[in-house]
């Protein structure tokens, strides 16, 4: 009996997480898609945005964050990656110990705080040292690049941690030296965990808001270089919302039903990914 | 299991602690523009310190949001840092004062005088070099605000006319902000209310007026905007009251000691 309740109860807890998710989905669709068909496709997928206007083009964000997005795993994967290969095949059990939750530790920073160490720090030093105005794709790249490293790092050690020992092991005896074993059989052992980390930090860098209106510049304008300032979507939401009426904020709504597909493809490529392994 | 219950039976409370509505007499619900807010918000700490019994809750939203909730009766009054737009003209207006929109600068830039028309240019994305207005060579980096906020729509009113204001521009949510990159950017240019301006960043003058309080006063200074007051019905009662403060000459002092341009003492 108790087994029962037990069971039911945790069915509809269980479910209320999907409820919330439906009910997310819906709304943002129900807000969002009307406009898109009322501004007519062309203009929604313009360079123009001027939601005031009548103007509700979004190419420009999406590049934006797509280029963020992109420059942060150029920033984070490499790094994170090497970081959970030290930490599992090169470094002590004590390194280990000490090193990984310091690593952990990042995750629990508040955006807010990288965003200003970025305006603080980053910033007047690409500004002085490189060029342009600071605000740029650049120091987006590497604060977001840093902030995806704790669920690259984690991710990958763990799938790192459970390739069988026998694997190393065989590998060493038949003459392999520690990088070769590495490269070829720990990697491609670990595949599917490492590319899911990946798309999950890509998954925090695209979603990331705040720190990145503190430090893109938010120019509407596409980028030509790395230095030049750049618009996310979330960041147009964010920005926008609280003065926005009418049109303006249904269009808000649109680039978040945008914003949502983008994350459903990339969740769905992950699956994809690790099923054929 | 007693402990368990406290903490939901708190937030429940909570619920019922005394909350501030349009519809109760002894309360008066302000809403609107984020300009107009922190000002506000100080004459309603004086005005409640006189009249213990009323209270006065502030909230920001937008200048566009509060002119929607004085139609929509979800506020007493309505602020606005902009003028109305024709369909919005049934609201009854009461100029609280007027707000200079300031260009600003980085201390170190030699620039201290720009024309109405360079301004334009400037922010279009004509002039993208300081040369081109006399300053030393090197790239203009002008910083606007967001699309919807009411000091953009007076320096578009005020300074842009028809012209558009360029997306090549950095975009800041608040004037605080766009203060805080034109003090760290020498290239930056930036326009922000005159009340907010400090010695971390240059005032520039336009069309050789410069934006001092003397020029604000006899209106030589022609790009102010006016912080409204917005109310659906006649005034009556507490609101009233609040109204009548706003306009005395105490509240235009206190005003006028935050860098705003009363409209009593001309």
């Amino acid at each position: 009996m108790k087994d029962k309740i037990a069971r039911w109860t945790l069915l509809v807890i269980a479910f209320s997480a999907v409820l919330a998710l439906l009910l997310i989905t819906f709304f943002i669709f129900q807000q969002g898609v009307p406009l898109i068909f009322k501004a007519g496709l062309k203009n929604f997928f313009s360079t123009q945005w001027s939601p005031t206007h009548g103007k509700f083009g979004i190419s420009s964000m999406i590049v934006g964050s797509l280029m963020v997005t992109f420059g942060a795993l150029l920033i984070g994967v490499p790094l994170g990656l090497s970081c959970a290969i030290f930490l599992t095949e090169f470094s002590s059990k004590t390194l280990q110990k000490n090193l990984k939750p310091v690593i952990e530790l990042l995750a629990g920073i508040p955006s807010v705080v990288y965003g200003f160490i970025g305006i603080i720090v980053l910033v007047p030093f690409i500004r002085e040292h490189i060029g342009g105005p600071g605000f740029s794709v650049l120091a987006s790249s590497i604060i977001l690049g840093i902030m995806i490293l704790p669920t690259i790092v984690s991710i990958s050690y763990d799938s790192l941690l459970v390739v069988p020992g026998t694997y190393r092991a065989g590998s060493l005896a038949l003459g392999a030296t520690k990088w070769q074993t590495v490269t070829m059989v720990l990697i491609p052992a670990a595949r599917s965990g490492i590319i899911t980390s990946i798309i999950l930090g890509m998954g925090r860098a695209v979603g990331e808001t705040m720190a990145v209106i503190m430090i893109a510049g938010n120019a509407l304008k596409i980028p030509h270089s790395i230095l030049d300032p750049v618009r996310t979507i979330t960041s147009t939401i964010a920005l926008e919302l609280s003065y926005s009426v009418g049109d303006h904020r249904m269009a808000l709504f649109a680039c978040g039903t945008i914003l949502f597909i983008i994350i459903i493809i990339l969740n769905i490529i992950a699956t994809k990914l690790t099923r054929r392994t | 299991m007693i402990r368990l219950l406290f903490l939901p039976l708190v937030f429940l409370l909570t619920l019922f602690v005394d909350g501030c509505s349009p519809k109760k007499k002894s309360c008066i619900t302000i809403a609107g523009s984020t300009s107009v807010q922190p000002f506000i918000e100080k004459l309603a700490d004086q005005f409640m310190a006189k009249y213990p019994g009323i209270k006065i809750d502030v909230q920001g939203g937008g200048s566009t949001a509060g002119i929607q909730a004085t139609f929509n009766n979800t506020c007493n009054i309505g602020t606005s840092s902009r003028n109305l737009k024709q369909n919005e003209q049934e609201l009854k207006t009461f100029l609280m004062c007027y707000d200079g929109i300031v260009i600003i600068l980085h201390q170190t830039n030699p620039i201290n005088d720009l024309t109405e028309e360079q301004i334009r240019a400037i922010f279009d994305g004509t002039i993208t070099n300081w040369k081109e207005v006399g300053g030393k060579d090197s790239k203009i980096i002008p910083v606007t605000r967001e699309e919807g906020s009411g000091t953009r729509g007076s320096f578009e009113d005020l300074i842009m006319e028809k012209k558009i204001i360029s997306d090549a521009c950095l975009v800041q949510d608040s004037n605080g902000s766009v203060r805080e990159i034109i003090a760290t950017t020498r290239e930056g240019i930036g326009y922000i209310s005159a009340g907010l301006v400090d010695e971390r960043v240059k005032a520039v003058n336009i069309n050789g007026i410069s934006a001092n309080t003397e020029n604000f006063l006899s209106h030589k200074y022609k790009f102010m905007r006016p912080f409204l007051l917005l109310l659906k019905d006649v005034p009556a009662g507490n609101v009233k009251e609040f109204i009548d403060y706003t306009l005395s000459t105490e509240a235009q002092d206190i005003l006028k000691k935050y860098g705003l341009i009363s409209t009593i003492a001309k």
